[in-house]
C-alpha cells in the first residue's frame, strides 16, 4: 500500500505537553517540515525559548539550546557565529520576544543577523496562568487587567513585523496565523521563504504566526480560533511586511 | 612563538585570550575595560573569529552562551554594573555547565559608583553572583604578565571543568603598561573534541541538548551535586597562592590582584625597618587557597594577619573561616576609588596592629 503521509523526521517521539486546542502544536510540525523539506538534518541548531514552548528542546529533532526570558536571538547570533554553516532559528512567544526580549529582538534585526524567529503571538502569557501580554488586544480580559486591556491604564499592544519591517537588516518579515487550514498552508510557505533567505544569507528573517490559548482565553478551541480569524487578525494584518 | 612585548593590561588580556584559543567575544562599552572589546574587534576577525558589539551586557553574556553552546571558545568582558546585568546568563552558563571566560575590570560601587579601581565585587564573583547553587573558577591577577598567563590556559579550564572562568581585575591593572612575554598561539583544530556541544551536525539518539532546566527534584538535585563534587575536585587541582617571606613572618599581610603589589612593598618596608612581615596572596579566588591559610596560622611565628581590600572588607571573611580562629584578622581598606599606598599600609600596621 503507498504511504500518503509520514511524520516529519525533524520531530521526535516525544509527545507534545500542550494543551488541547493549542496551536503551539501546529507551528512545531510546520517549522519541523519546512526543516526537512530544505534539507536542514544535520547542519542544524534551535534556539528554545522560557514560555510554553520552553521543552521545545524535546520536540525538534537537531541539536537544541535553551534559553534564558527574552534572550533567544542573542543565543541564536552565538550559536550561528560560532559555525555560520548552520541553519539556526529561535521560537519564542509574544512575551518572550516583544516584552522582556524586545531589545535582543530588535537588535538581531538591525544587525541582519541571518537566522529565523518563529514568533508565537497567542496575545497572553500562557505558561505563567494569562497574564496580559505586550500583544494582549485592547478590551482582552488577562489576569492582570481582568476588565480588558486598557490603553489608558495598561498602554497600548506591539505590532512586531510592522516594527520590525521598518529595519534594514531583515529580508524577510510576515505574519500568518494558524487559524485554519488555509492560513497553515501559507504559514508553512512563509516559514519556508524565510528559512530560504537564511540560507542565501539574505539577512535577519521572521515569521509571526497568530496562535490560540484556549486555556488563558477560557474559550473552547474553536472559539478560539475564531477569536483569532476575527478580532486578532484585525488588529495584526497578515502579509508579507519585508521581502528583500 | 613566545613575543617579548611592552602591553596595556587590557590588551595583554584580550591577546592572550585569542592565543589561549578565544574565537567568540561579544560585550557591551564600559569603563575601565573598553580595551578589550576595542582590540578585539580587529583582532578576532584576524584568526577567523567572531565579535559583536552587543546592544547590551545582558544580550553579550547571552551571546556567549549562544557561542559556548555551539561549541566554540567564547568570552565577554565588562566592569561592575555590567557584570551585575550578566548575573542571570552566567547562572544559565553555570547550570548548562558551558565553558567560557568573563573578565571583570572592578569599579567601584554600589550603583554607578565611580571609575576608579575597587575590589568590591568579590562577594559577587566568589559566592555565586546569580541566582541558584553555582561556582565560578575565578582568578585575581596581580601583574599584567600574571594576566596573560591565566588568559592563555583559562580556556582550557573552562572546557577541562565545563564552568565559566572569572578573572576579577580592576581598573589599574587594566591600564598600566607592563613588558610581557606573549605565548604561542595554539592551534585550536587540535583542542579536544567537545562531545556535549550543540554544534548542529547531530539528530536522533546523538541529538545534543544544552539546558538548565530540570522539573524533577532528583535530577536538579544530582545536578546539583554534579557541580559540587566538580567544584571539590576543581578545589583540589586549581587552587594557587604566593607566599612571601612568610618562613619566619609574624605578621603575615594577605591581598590579591594590584592591591598584593601594594602589600608586598608593604612588606618590605616593614623588613627594613625590623618588623618580619610577609604576604600571603591568594591567586585563586575561587577555589580559596583555605588550607596554606590555616597552615601559615598554625605557625608560632606568626601572631596576626592583616587583610588589605579595595573594599569595606569582602575577602577578610574568607580568611577568617580559613585560618579558623587561630590568629586574628585585622582589616585595611580604601574604597571609593581610593587606592592605598604601601606607606598607609605599614603605617596601619605600626599603629593598629602592633599597638
Ligand atoms: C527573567 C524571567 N522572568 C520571568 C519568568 C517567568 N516566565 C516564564 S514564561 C513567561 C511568559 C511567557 O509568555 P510568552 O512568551 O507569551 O509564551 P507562552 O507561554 O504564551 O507560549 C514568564 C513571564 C522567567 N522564567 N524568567
Ligand atoms: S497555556 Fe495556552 S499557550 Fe500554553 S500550552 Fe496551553 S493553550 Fe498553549
Amino acid at each position: 500500500m503507498a504511504k500518503v503521509f509520514e511524520k516529519t523526521k525533524m520531530l521526535t517521539d516525544a509527545p507534545f505537553h500542550y494543551c488541547p486546542g493549542c496551536t503551539h502544536g501546529i507551528a512545531h510540525r510546520l517549522v519541523a517540515e519546512v526543516l526537512e523539506e530544505i534539507g536542514a538534518e544535520g547542519h542544524c541548531i534551535g534556539i528554545a525559548s522560557v514560555g510554553c514552548s520552553v521543552f521545545a528542546y524535546n520536540y525538534f529533532n537537531c541539536d537544541m539550546l535553551q534559553a534564558s526570558h527574552g534572550r533567544a536571538p542573542a543565543v541564536a547570533t552565538g550559536a550561528k557565529r560560532a559555525d555560520p554553516s548552520n541553519i539556526v532559528f529561535a521560537y519564542q512567544g509574544d512575551g518572550d520576544l516583544a516584552s522582556i526580549g524586545m531589545a535582543e529582538i530588535v537588535h538581531a534585526a538591525t544587525r541582519g543577523e541571518k537566522i529565523t524567529v518563529i514568533f508565537i503571538n497567542n496575545a497572553i502569557y500562557g505558561m505563567t496562568g494569562g497574564q496580559m501580554a505586550p500583544t494582549t488586544l485592547e478590551g482582552q480580559k488577562a489576569t492582570t487587567c481582568i476588565y480588558g486591556r486598557n490603553p489608558e491604564i495598561n498602554g497600548n499592544p506591539v505590532k512586531m513585523c510592522e516594527l520590525l519591517a521598518t529595519l534594514t537588516g531583515p529580508s524577510f518579515i510576515a505574519r500568518e496565523s494558524l487559524a485554519d487550514v488555509k492560513y497553515i498552508v501559507a504559514a508553512k510557505k512563509a516559514i519556508k521563504k524565510a528559512f530560504e533567505h537564511q540560507m542565501k544569507g539574505d539577512g535577519f528573517t521572521m515569521v509571526e504566526l497568530l496562535s490560540s490559548c484556549p486555556t488563558n482565553w477560557h474559550m473552547t478551541p474553536e472559539q478560539a480560533l475564531e477569536y483569532v480569524r476575527g478580532d486578532m487578525e484585525k488588529l495584526y494584518p497578515l502579509g508579507v511586511f519585508k521581502e528583500v | 612563538m613566545s613575543e617579548k612585548k611592552l602591553m596595556k593590561g587590557n590588551e595583554a588580556i584580550a591577546e592572550a585570550a585569542i592565543r589561549g584559543g578565544c574565537r567568540f567575544f561579544a560585550g557591551y562599552p564600559i569603563t575601565p575595560q573598553n580595551e578589550i572589546p576595542e582590540y578585539m574587534s580587529w583582532r578576532l576577525f584576524e584568526v577567523g573569529g567572531q565579535f559583536v558589539q552587543s546592544e547590551s551586557e545582558v544580550a553579550a553574556i547571552n551571546m556567549v552562551y549562544g557561542a559556548a553552546g555551539a561549541g566554540a571558545r567564547a568570552m565577554t568582558s565588562s566592569s561592575s554594573p555590567g557584570i551585575s546585568l550578566k548575573q542571570e546568563g552566567i547562572s544559565y552558563i553555570a547550570g548548562a555547565e558551558l565553558p567560557c571566560v568573563i573578565i571583570n575590570m572592578v569599579r567601584g560601587g554600589p550603583g554607578l559608583g565611580g571609575i576608579q579601581p575597587a575590589q568590591s565585587d568579590y562577594f559577587q564573583a566568589t559566592k555565586g553572583g546569580g541566582h541558584g547553587d553555582y561556582h565560578m573558577l575565578v582568578y585575581g591577577p596581580s601583574s599584567v604578565q600574571e594576566c596573560v598567563d591565566i588568559l592563555y590556559n583559562a580556556f582550557d579550564k573552562a572546557d577541562e571543568y565545563r564552568i565559566p572562568v572569572m578573572i576579577l581585575g580592576d581598573g589599574m591593572l587594566g591600564q598600566i603598561m607592563e613588558a610581557v612575554t606573549l605565548p604561542e598561539m595554539k592551534d585550536v583544530s587540535k583542542l579536544p573534541e567537545k562531545k556535549w556541544a550543540a554544534t548542529g551536525k547531530n539528530t536522533g539518539e546523538n541529538r545534543r541538548i544544552i539546558n538548565s532546566l530540570y522539573i524533577e527534584p532528583d535530577e536538579l538535585e544530582s545536578l546539583n551535586r554534579k557541580l559540587f563534587d566538580r567544584y571539590a575536585l576543581i578545589a583540589e587541582r586549581e587552587t594557587k597562592y604566593e607566599e612571601y617571606l612568610c618562613d619566619d613572618a609574624e605578621i603575615v599581610l594577605t591581598a590579591y590582584g594590584t592591591v598584593a603589589r601594594i602589600a608586598k612593598s608593604a612588606v618590605n618596608i616593614l623588613r627594613e625597618n625590623g618588623i618580619k612581615a610577609g604576604l600571603l596572596r591568594p591567586i585563586t579566588l575561587y577555589p580559596f587557597p583555605s588550607k596554606a591559610f590555616l597552615e601559615v596560622a598554625n605557625r608560632p611565628s606568626v601572631r596576626r594577619f592583616v587583610c588589605s581590600e579595595l573594599s569595606m572588607g569582602q575577602m577578610i571573611e574568607d580568611v577568617k573561616l580559613a585560618v579558623e580562629g587561630k590568629k586574628p584578622v585585622d582589616f585595611y581598606g580604601r574604597t571609593g576609588g581610593n587606592v592605598m599606598t604601601p606607606e598607609d599600609i605599614v603605617e596601619f600596621v605600626r599603629t593598629e596592629v602592633l599597638k
